[in-house]
Formats: C-alpha cells, structure tokens, sequence
C-alpha cells in the first residue's frame, strides 16, 4: 500500500468522510462486573483515587490513580484468558501480535430476538441467513453479536436472577463453526461476557472463550453502539494495554464507517 | 413529669447552626476508672481493700482508714437525693447554652455522697438510681434517674445530652445487603428514628431481602459502596448534613490466614471493604457530623462500628479477617478523638461469630444478626462506648484481660 492511501485515510477521518464510531463504555465504578460464586476469585471493581486535584496535594495538576481487573469495563480477552489457550504462542496481551488489533468487522443484528427473550442464542443457521444476504463472513474478520443490551439500565444488563445470569450470546455449535469454518479473528458482544449468562451449563462450558482461546482467537465485550455499524465494512480498532503476561485488559474500542 | 419531646422542626436556614461546645475535660487518671465503667455501661466505685469503705470522687488513698489499697469495683446504685440546686447562668459555655441545668448531692445506700447530673424526675427526698455516663466530652460523669420508670422518661433534655437517642433522628445504615443491615434498619426505625438511609452497593447485583428493604415507611434506599471514595463522597454531598446516626454495617468475613491463601486479592478485598470502607465513610460523613454536634432535637450523636472480637485477639481461622478488623479498632479510636470536639460518639460493637453464611461451618453459639441490631439501638439509648454482643464476645474479653498469652494458644486450634 503506497504511503498517500494512509494519508487518505487519515484526511477522510479528519473530514469526518470516515466516521468513527467510539464502542467503548466509560470505565466507571458502577458498571457491573462479572458475578462468580463468592467463594471464587473476585474481580476487582474499578476504583479511581484521586491524588491530587489543583488543591494543597499538587496545586497545579489533576490526576488520578486508578485500580481495576483485567476483565472490567469494556475489555478485551486474550488467548491465554482460557485453559483452552494456556499453552499457545503470544497469547496474552503483551505478546499477540500488534496487527490482530486492527481487523473488519460483520455485525449481526439480533437485537429483535434478544428483546423477545433474553436467553437468545446466536446459532449456525442465523449466521447462514446473514449470510445470504450480506456474503460469507471474510476470514480474519471479528463477528460483532448486535443485542442492544448496552441500552439497558445496569440491573437488567446484567439480569442476574437466583439461578444466574441471563443474557444474550452464541450456542457451542456456531462458536466452533465460526472459528473452523469461518476462520474469525474474534468474537464481541455487549454484554458482559462474549458468552451468554447461562453459558456454564453448556457443552462445552463457556463456548465462546473454549474455543476461540483454543484457536488463539480474541474476545471482545461490553461494547456498545454497535448500532451504528453497518453488517459490513466497519473497521475495529481493539488495542489492549500491554500488560505483562496479561490476560485481558479495559480497552479504547473504535470502529471505523465509512460516512457514504 | 417530662413533655415528650416533639419532633424537629425544618431548619430556618437565616439562622446560623450552632458549633458544639464541650463540657470541662480534665479528669485524673485515676478517674478514668469511672470512664472505663461509664464506656460499658457499668456502675464502679473505689472501695478500700482493708475496710471495705466505698469512697467517691476517686482518691489516691481509702478516706475512712487511710490504705492505698482502693480498687474500682462493681457497686450498688442506689442512692437518695439530698439536695437540689438549678444552674441559671453557669460560667462555662457549654453549660450556659444548656441553663437551666439541675445537679444535685446523692446520698448513696453504699456510703459515699456523689454530685450527680439530675434527670428532671428526680425529687429532693427521693430514692434515685446512678449511673456513670459519657457526657459531650467523652469523661465520666455521675448521672442521677428516678427509681422505676416515669412518662417520657428517656426524653428528659439533661439525659439526651449523654445518650444518642435514635428517636427523631435520621440515620444511615451503610451496608443493606447484609441481614445485619436489614435487622439494624428495622429496629432503629422501630426505636423511632425518623428517617433510616440504607447503603446498597452495586445496586444492579439482587439480594435477600430487598423487596422488604425497599417498601418500608421512612427507609430510604441509596447507592453506597463504601470501598469506593467516590460513592462515598457522592452521597454525602446528598444527605452529609443529615446524617445524626451513622452505623457502619460493613460486613466481610473470609475464613484463612496466611499460608494457605494463595496471593493477596482475599486480603486486599478484606482491607478494602472493611479498612478503607472505614476510611471513606469517616472523610465523607466525618467532618459534618462532627460541625452538626448541637445541631437540636436531632444534631449529630453517634457513630457505631460493629467489631469482631477478634479484634482484639486474633483468631487464626479467620486470621486475615480479624487482622483487617483490629485495623478498624485502631482507626476506631483516632476518629474518637477527631469527632470528640463535636460531641459525637463512636461505639464499637464487638461480636462473635454471627449466625451468617460465611460463619455457617462455625459451631454455635453464635449471635443472631437481629441480637446485634438490638445492642445496637440499646448503646445509643444508654450512650455507651463498647459493647460485648453474645456469650463468645463477653467470654474473650475476659479471657483477654486475665491471660492475653493463654487466649492466643487457646484460639490456635
């Protein structure tokens, strides 16, 4: 690619010719984190301490510090988030490789299907019917699952009832599927896991972190205006910190549209 | 007979809120036998060892005989009041804020005459009963009630002063989730506070009880995670200046010690919640209770921790836990002192094992959550400083006192 093509682009994002859609929710204290049984691990919330804000503990500057797990906010999943891709290569942030951080994007709308029923899962057959009309998911490109979940209010987000969560995401089936079959670079929902809240009694467990960290796939959630993406074309930028031997981290996600 | 007393008016905001003053501190050391009494709500005299005379105030040497040997011990509290006097214009000002201010000479049966704060149903001639109380300034003080009860008799004005009476009073109780909360909520509103504030953190995550929580009359549910600086300090921007009564109900029990706990995120949490929850709620709610100590009917009285005992001496099984609550104690103590100049109180509660979840493998006897909410509402009413909840709690106290070295050894099983 000849160097004024990148200039181009960087012209037509400044003209506003290329749209850039920020699918980030801002890291705050209140947004709801991942509920494990207690006598699990925790992750930790998100904590902003302010070390000093113009005032007698540096009169001239503002600034925080900040404390959260690797799993809060919008956050990405890295390969070695799971046992499935404990033993492969550059699997955690720090090592992937930079140029997985920038891929195209297909994003299907089931948002009608997840208002009727918030245990709607995404299967091989809808993905097939996306397809005819919009043509075979390209490899290497994340498949974004529209719910509209991240316009509910923090309770039903995350729906959580007295035998667990229930909320939007993929059956095994297509999980695999689209990782074998598809070849995707990763999976992202709005939600707060890119599997669905009653996941854990699938087979196998936790579908969408089995295997797309088993094939040394990505995993991105609580993203949000995904509405604003067409089917295809968007562009996701997905750059985690570069956290030593991380896991996953909160992250900026932009997508870019192209304004016509 | 005492007219009830009514509740607070609004406030007139033309009117500047008067700043506390504190009645006379200075007190011998060895008075400070009647403030240890006064803090659990004992009643001690000094009573020689050689002639088993009772003497009152506190002396270096037995006034009948003349030995040294004088111990505090428990004593009989009943007296008869001599003599009356009403101060209409006392040259101290927290005492000339408050005239008329009655005091009288009791008599007591076991020998000694006491000057004593008089409740207002006290008669000259009359048979009262005494008591140490903590007055504004945190010191001991004798205080005089009539025997038996009279109408009304816990609104005397003179007695309001020494206690942190939860009627009228609007109070928050931090922590909703917990059954502790719950049965804090309920017996402060039945005590008659006017308004009970409830902290629930992350309020999208359900729990126990909340239906309940959430319908009562004069219960108001709000967002407070205390382990986050900024919930804290967000909702007392809100209601800071309306808090009279703060019970901390923060509960977080985790079973372990050290060595077979892998990493620190157990013992961070347990810091977070129960050391730095201290921490945030004292910076937010701190410094306007203690401004609001004479704030009327209902200024600011009290602040109230509820405490493992193990506090005070570490139980391995839950030793990470009871090294996050000794941190609490600690703390408990310097905002004592920082809230003392506003004659606010801080009561520490002091439990065994609670007849919660994360005690469940715990064998009994364990205290019920709604016997904690109880001593609760009974602390404020008697204005006292340390509480010993249930059979475990009392017994490690004593234990404590008579072998600290046997009571480690004991708890290492």
């Amino acid at each position: 690619m000849q160097s004024k093509n990148l200039l181009e682009l960087a012209g037509a994002i400044s003209s506003g010719a290329v749209r850039v859609v920020d699918l980030t929710f801002t890291l705050s204290p209140d947004f709801p984190v991942i509920v494990l049984p207690p006598e699990f691990g925790q992750a930790a919330p998100v904590r902003i301490q302010e070390i000093s804000r113009y005032d007698g503990r540096g009169p001239a500057w503002y600034w925080n510090n900040v404390m959260f797990g690797e799993h809060t906010g919008t956050h990405f999943d890295a390969p070695i988030h799971w046992f499935t891709g404990k033993d492969l290569p550059n699997n955690s942030v720090d090592s992937m490789p930079a140029k997985d951080m920038i891929a195209p994007a297909c994003v299907i709308d089931c948002s009608a299907g997840a208002a009727q029923d918030p245990d709607f899962l995404l299967t091989v057959p809808l993905v097939e019917a996306w397809e005819a009309k919009h043509g075979r998911i390209p490899e290497r490109n994340w498949v974004l699952l529209r719910t509209d979940w991240s316009k509910k209010g923090w309770r039903d987000y995350s729906n959580l009832r007295d035998d667990g969560a229930h909320t939007p995401g993929p059956n095994p089936a297509v999980m695999k599927w689209l990782v074998e079959e598809r070849g995707i670079i990763g999976f992202g929902t709005e939600t707060i896991g890119t599997d669905a809240g009653q996941a854990g009694h699938f087979e196998p467990p936790y579908p969408a972190h089995h295997f797309l960290h088993g094939a040394g796939r990505y995993g991105l959630q609580c993203l949000c205006n995904l509405d604003q993406l067409p089917a295809t074309g968007a562009v996701i930028v997905a750059s985690p910190l570069k956290i030593q031997n991380g896991s996953g981290s909160p992250l900026r996600v932009i997508a870019l549209v192209s304004a016509n | 007979m005492i007219d009830p007393v009514q509740p607070p008016r609004r406030k007139n905001p033309l009117l500047r809120t008067r700043l506390p003053a504190s009645p006379p501190r200075p007190r011998s050391r060895t008075s400070h036998g009647f403030t240890r009494a006064a803090a659990e709500g004992r009643f001690v005299l000094q009573r020689c060892e050689a002639c088993g005379a009772f003497a009152y105030p506190a002396r270096e040497a037995c006034p009948a005989c003349l030995s040294a040997g004088l111990s505090f011990v428990d004593a009989p509290r009943r007296g008869v009041l001599l003599a009356e006097t009403t101060a209409r214009v006392p040259s101290d000002v927290y005492f000339r804020e408050r005239a008329p201010w009655r005091i009288g000479l009791v008599k007591m049966d076991c020998g000694p005459t006491m000057v004593a704060h008089l409740h207002a149903d006290c008669v000259e001639g009359a048979p009262v009963v005494m008591s140490f109380q903590l007055d504004k300034s945190g010191q001991a003080v004798a205080f005089a009630r009539p025997e038996g009860e009279t109408p009304n008799m816990a609104d005397d004005r003179q007695w309001r002063e020494m206690t942190a009476d939860p009627k009228f009073r609007r109070v928050l109780v931090t922590n909703g989730r917990s059954v502790i909360g719950q049965e804090a909520v309920a017996a402060l509103k039945a005590a008659g506070a006017k308004t009970v504030f409830v902290g629930v953190a992350e309020p999208w995550r359900p729990f126990a009880g909340e239906q309940l929580l959430r319908g009562q009359q004069g219960v108001e549910v709000v967002t407070l995670d205390a382990s986050d600086e900024k919930s804290a300090a967000d909702l007392a921007a809100d209601i800071g200046g309306k808090v009279d009564i703060l019970v901390n109900t923060t509960e977080y029990v985790r079973p372990g010690g050290l060595l077979d706990r892998r990493g620190t995120s157990i013992a961070r949490d347990e810091i977070d919640q129960a050391y730095l929850g201290f921490v945030n709620l004292a910076q937010a709610f701190g410094p306007a209770m203690r401004m609001r100590g004479a704030d009327g009917v209902s200024s600011s009285a009290a602040w109230v921790n509820i405490l493992s005992v193990h506090a005070l001496a570490n139980w391995p099984a839950f030793g990470a836990y009871s090294a996050s609550q000794a941190a609490c104690l600690s703390l408990s103590h310097c905002l004592r002192a920082e809230l003392r100049p506003g004659g606010v109180k801080v009561m520490n509660l002091f439990t065994g094992p609670v007849d919660t979840e994360w005690f469940q493998t715990v064998p009994p006897p364990k205290v019920a959550p709604r016997a904690v909410a109880q001593a609760i509402v009974s602390a404020l009413r008697g204005g006292l400083e340390e509480i010993y909840v249930g059979d475990v709690a009392e017994e490690i106290r004593q234990r404590l006192a008579a072998n600290p070295k046997a009571l480690e050894r004991e708890l290492d099983k």
